[in-house]
């Protein structure tokens, strides 16, 4: 099982849209993609009106080529949930919302290690924040 | 010198609480030691061959009176009464305890200071010319920009778990005192038309594959540069090589993709990202510009320095060495040699630190900088203030006449305090020193650049060196290669290696046939080592390296 983290803590996955690869996007009518952390977003351009959710897979915690992937998908125009799966953690709760990702994803073990409250100090992602002084 | 705002204040505050809660949860065991180690490195702290080491940002090497005498208390209170002042600019302490070091953190922000992204693989503390705002060749001081980056790198969220660290450097003049192209980044701050803007340089760095940078953007007008270079990182995120730490850096993503490539895929992503600055950055940039003026210069007579130098040859041959032209004639540059003969280069004890803001708040409008060369200077000194400036330094021990000369040795830490190194740097710097003190040829040899590293990484930047010296492990014995004709200016160039490897006790002889070899070869004294080296190449060196070998050296 999984946990959803948002702003406001720990929730089950809603979500019953289920998941396509890249690769088998265009033969199937999917409304949820998975995108793995060496994915080109481009590549996805032409389709985003069409998906509803985009989960970014982060294979560890030090692999950080899923914040710039949120990032672009949002400047491409991306509206939907974009969500941050799999090794990220809470001290990178505000970078994952920063770049643009609506939630998080993780398993029991490292929810029951890095409990709710955790993830919680970091809701306050919108403040402290360089980037939204700088671009305005 | 730039002054926090509300906004940097907090921002510090909330991150050093940030940082606490980590170290305590670090303890209950919330976070691993592989979890825990990105959050420490990115705030400066790391886990050395004794113990934890704390890296503080200077930014730009750029501090006040106040701020040096904090880093003189942290010194006495946690550590051992002294701070490492470092190639980039910053200051090292090399004996904290992990349970101090929040309280560190917080005694840094009651100055305006911090150890954000030191280390870790994030954009590090943001290096510039060590004279910006006082040198007399400059186009702009390139302070304000390096601040901006400053604050547009600190806490980026893309950018804090990047393939590997990523530095850049700013330079305000074409005579490069900031190494720009040795680094991830380069910026020169340059004017085309009337129009000031900024000359990017990409892919340079030291380490076991080094590379000069290469020209990404000519001319970059001044409103581009954050959304370029986020451009720039954006890409080399996506793109760089996370298989191998050793291919990850930058360099390597030009190097396997060419230079027009990159380009190519900067232009797209910056076309990207511009709309994402609405200009803000543009007021806030005008903002930190007005931190950054001119000091009120003082109008009056020079006489006591020129007779001084009459009356007393040490202080003419310390005010010939330590002293840079400022660009108010009447004004100086002191340079403050933290490499007094036989000492730890780039050491300073707490007292000294206070003797130097003291200097600093009665002489220097309260400016302190600190070189990537390792030394500190007073950049803006009336003239007829050095005498006296003299004579205090002296009294600290830290009047050296040696700044630019043999004995102003970059030394990395090397095996004294490193976990990486093979070899000991320090050592090395110090018996050089001493040698050529005792020999007293070292104002005869003039401008000289010996740069010391005690592994393959090249913290001591040896490539750079005119003479450079790495020290290697062989069979658990050290081992010490030489490279000659290194430069890390405006004519960057790496050195090439001149042949096998010198114990450790065959090297100071071997530095010393370099140097007798420059003497007997140059064409005359004005003819700098570099000079000569460029004239008559490596073999006269190699000659002299080696004189048993010169049939097989073929």
């Amino acid at each position: 099982m999984t946990v959803i983290v948002t702003d406001s803590g720990f929730a089950a996955d809603d979500w019953n849209g289920g998941f396509c690869t890249l690769d088998s996007l265009p033969a199937n009518d999917c409304a949820g993609v998975d995108l793995p952390s060496d994915a080109e977003p481009e590549d996805l351009r032409a389709r985003l009106e069409g998906l509803s959710l985009i989960r970014v897979d982060f294979p560890s915690f030090a692999d950080g080529r899923g914040f710039s992937i949120a990032a672009e998908l949002r400047r491409m125009g991306y509206k939907g949930r974009l969500r941050a799966k799999g090794h990220v953690i809470s001290d990178q709760y505000a970078m994952a919302r920063r770049v643009g990702f609506d939630e998080v994803e993780i398993d029991d073990a490292l929810a029951a290690r890095q409990p709710e409250a955790e993830w919680l100090f970091r809701a306050n992602w919108t403040e402290h924040d360089y980037q939204a002084r700088l671009r305005g | 010198m730039y002054q926090y705002n509300d906004f940097d204040a907090a921002f510090v505050a909330e991150r050093n609480a940030q940082f606490r809660a980590q170290v305590e949860r670090r303890i209950s065991g919330a976070l691993t030691e592989d979890e825990f180690k990105p959050l420490r490195l990115m705030n400066g702290l790391y886990l050395q061959l004794h113990a934890y080491m704390l890296r503080v940002a200077i930014p730009y090497g750029t501090l006040n009176g106040a701020q040096m005498r904090q880093l003189a208390m942290i010194a006495e209170t946690f550590d051992k009464g002294y701070g490492h002042f470092t190639t980039r600019q910053n200051i090292q302490y090399n004996w904290p305890k992990l349970k101090d070091v929040p309280d560190i953190l917080d005694r840094l922000a009651e100055v305006e200071m911090h150890a954000l992204q030191t280390s870790g693989n994030t954009i590090r503390n943001v290096t510039a010319d060590h004279f910006a705002g006082a040198a007399a060749d400059e186009v702009e001081d390139p302070r304000p920009t390096a601040e901006l980056l400053r604050q547009w790198s600190t806490d980026h969220p893309e950018f804090q778990f990047l393939p590997r660290k990523f530095k850049l450097a700013v330079t305000g003049s074409a005579a490069d005192r900031a190494v720009i192209r040795a680094h991830d980044i380069g910026i020169q701050i340059v004017e085309k038309d009337g129009e000031i803007g900024y000359k990017i340089i990409v892919g340079g760095g030291l380490g076991r594959t080094p590379m000069i940078g290469k020209t990404l953007a000519e001319f970059l007008p001044k409103a581009d540069l954050l959304p370029f270079v986020e451009a720039t990182v954006n890409v080399w995120n996506r793109l760089g090589r996370r298989d191998n730490k050793y291919k990850s850096r930058i360099k390597i993503t030009v190097h396997e993709h060419g230079i027009d490539d990159i380009r190519a895929r900067v232009l797209t992503r910056f076309e990207q990202i511009k709309p994402t600055f609405k200009g803000v950055d543009r007021d806030l940039f005008a903002q930190i510009q007005q931190n950054f003026g001119a000091p009120v210069y003082r109008n009056a007579p020079v006489d006591a320095h020129t007779a001084m130098r009459l009356a007393n040859p040490a202080y003419a041959s310390w005010s010939d060495t330590n002293i840079t032209a400022h660009k108010n004639d009447s004004y100086a540059i002191v340079s403050i040699s933290l490499k007094k003969h036989g000492a730890t280069p780039g050491d300073a004890s707490a007292d000294q630190m206070r003797v130097m803001a003291e200097l600093a708040e009665t002489y220097g409008h309260d400016e302190l900088r600190i070189s990537h060369e390792q030394n500190v200077i007073l950049p803006h000194v009336h003239q007829s203030d050095l005498p006296a400036i003299y004579a205090a330094l002296r009294e600290a021990n830290l009047a050296t006449a040696n700044i630019g000369l043999i004995s102003d040795i970059i030394a990395c830490p090397g095996m004294d305090y490193c976990a990486l190194a093979t070899a000991r740097s320090i050592p090395v710097a110090q018996e050089i020193a001493e040698r050529f003190d005792e020999l007293k040829l070292e104002h005869e040899i003039g401008a000289l650049k010996i740069k010391i590293s005690g592994c393959i990484n090249a913290c001591g930047h040896h490539h750079v060196g005119h003479i450079g010296i790495l020290g290697l492990d062989r069979a658990g014995v050290e081992n010490y290669q030489i490279t000659l004709g290194g430069d890390g200016s405006e004519d960057a160039a790496i050195g090439e290696r001149a042949g096998p490897g010198f114990s450790a006790e065959a090297l100071v002889p071997a530095i010393e046939r370099i140097i007798e070899t420059y003497l007997d070869v140059r064409s005359e004294k004005a003819e700098t080592f570099l000079q000569t080296y460029r004239r008559v190449g490596m073999g006269p060196f190699k000659a002299a390296l080696y004189p048993d070998s010169k049939a097989s050296a073929a």
